[in-house]
């Protein structure tokens, strides 16, 4: 049995096995429709999501299955002080699999030590966010048509930002990735991110302010919240929130074949002007998560692809 | 000049850093064991000025030595058998630790779970960096 925790956890070829997978199903979705029959996935929310939790169970329901979970600690019996131990354990005699999100940093990864289903980290505190990361390859790789040979630009909190996090430990393992890593000095990248993982791969990156001139170099423009829940000081959150707004000035200085992907929920960093250029792919982004989602459900139950 | 008598058989843990005694005996779990424990302190050494000495009558079976890789490298152990040592043992950082250290994330699920054993890896032998096991915080020796 497997686990998805983090986005090292499947090896180059797995990631591409399962973007291939998940290709198919974006091009042959009914075909899928009936291939969990008779299967559940519990969704374990213990800090609120709208996108991350209803691309699950979206993904699920779209291969026959069904779902079951909660959608805040409060509606749990973390609320009684329930361990994530204990729950998984429960869980598990209730689901098949499950994706839980904590504020915690670790809990999936305690929850797998002590599950009998597949747990899939649908992302924990600032640390890691895999299946966004998983997103957010499919979403390249569809557009630009490569995950290798490109420029990547990150945007806003690169302190706090569990999905920037994620995708720069994807995409290292990618030959000729260079990073332009485009934050206020207060959320750059943390130590481990810049020593261990982008210095001991000998990876090309700049650490910059200033978003206009990183833009005419970039093939991938990354952008992210400044996320409120992450501060523990309101000041620095107020003071912080709004450093980066795209908007289509910037967006002029930009290659023509380039693309602005987010995470979501965007506040004020991305401009609405910018929905309507064909460059913004963040709601595309949406849509292949929901594929990738599919994909990975279906290759951490096993299940076959029909035929 | 202190006289403690020779052991027939145990362990006799020799250079440790000056004041380091009363740690280990804590960390080895020697406070939990019955068998006869002598702790020299400030010990002259011509290496080291001045050492500590932990001997350990017996408890062969019973210590998790690896432990002391983490505190001191540089520590000997030496085991004793029929009043001789037949084995001087390496100390290695070991792979992983349980708790010996603890994780200062506040973010971290182990800030939360109190029952949660602390666990830290070997992230870097070079620069004896271990990684929280859940968050992955470092923590630098």
């Amino acid at each position: 049995m497997r686990h998805l925790l983090n986005p090292l956890d499947f090896s180059v070829e797995e990631i591409e096995q399962l973007l291939d997978l998940a290709a198919d199903i974006e091009h042959n979705l009914p075909g899928y429709a009936h291939v969990c029959d008779g299967k559940k996935i519990a969704t374990l929310f213990y800090e609120p999501s709208t996108r991350t939790r209803l691309s699950f169970e979206a993904a699920m329901l779209n291969l026959g299955g069904s779902v079951l979970g909660f959608s805040s600690a409060a509606s749990s019996s973390a609320a009684k002080g329930e361990s994530v131990s204990d729950t998984i354990r429960m869980i598990s005699c209730y689901a098949d699999i499950c994706a839980m999100r904590h504020p915690k940093e670790g809990a999936p990864l305690v929850a797998s030590l002590h599950s009998s289903i597949p747990v899939i980290n649908a992302g924990d505190g600032g640390h890691q966010h895999p299946t966004q990361t998983l997103t957010d390859l499919m979403t390249i790789r569809s557009l630009l048509g490569r995950l290798d040979n490109m420029t990547v630009g990150l945007c806003g909190d690169l302190k706090f930002g569990r999905t920037v996090h994620s995708l720069i430990n994807a995409l290292v393992r990618y030959p000729d990735v260079k990073f332009v890593l485009i934050s206020p000095p207060e959320l750059r990248v943390p130590e481990y991110i810049r020593e261990d993982v982008l210095k001991a791969n000998n990876i090309r990156f700049v650490e910059v302010g200033n978003l206009d001139e990183a833009m005419p170099q970039l093939d991938i423009l990354y952008m992210t919240r400044v996320q409120r829940e992450r501060f523990f000081n309101e000041e620095d959150y107020i003071r912080l929130k709004d450093c980066y707004i795209l908007d289509k000035a910037k967006m002029k200085l930009a290659k023509e074949r380039m693309f602005v992907l987010h995470p979501l929920p965007r506040v004020n960093e991305i401009s609405v002007e910018v929905d309507n250029d064909p460059r913004a792919a963040y709601f595309r982004q949406v849509q292949y998560g929901v594929y990738v989602r599919m994909a990975l459900i279906m290759t951490l139950l096993e299940v076959k692809k029909p035929c | 000049m202190l006289n403690i008598s020779g052991l027939k058989e145990g362990i006799v843990l020799d250079h440790i850093q000056a004041g380091k005694s009363l740690d280990i005996y804590y960390h080895l779990g020697l406070d939990k064991l019955e068998c006869e424990v002598a702790i020299i302190k400030n010990a002259r050494s011509s290496k080291m000025g001045r050492k500590d000495i932990i001997k350990i009558d017996g408890a062969l079976d019973q210590l998790d030595l690896k432990v002391l890789g983490y505190i001191d490298h540089n520590i000997t152990v030496n085991i004793i058998k029929d009043n001789k040592i037949v084995e001087k043992k390496a100390l290695k950082l070991p792979k992983k630790i349980t708790n010996v250290i603890h994780c200062k994330n506040p973010r971290c699920i182990t800030s939360v779970e109190q029952e949660l054993p602390h666990v830290f890896y070997l992230a870097d032998e070079a620069t004896e960096t271990y990684r929280c096991l859940y968050c992955e915080e470092k923590y630098g020796k």
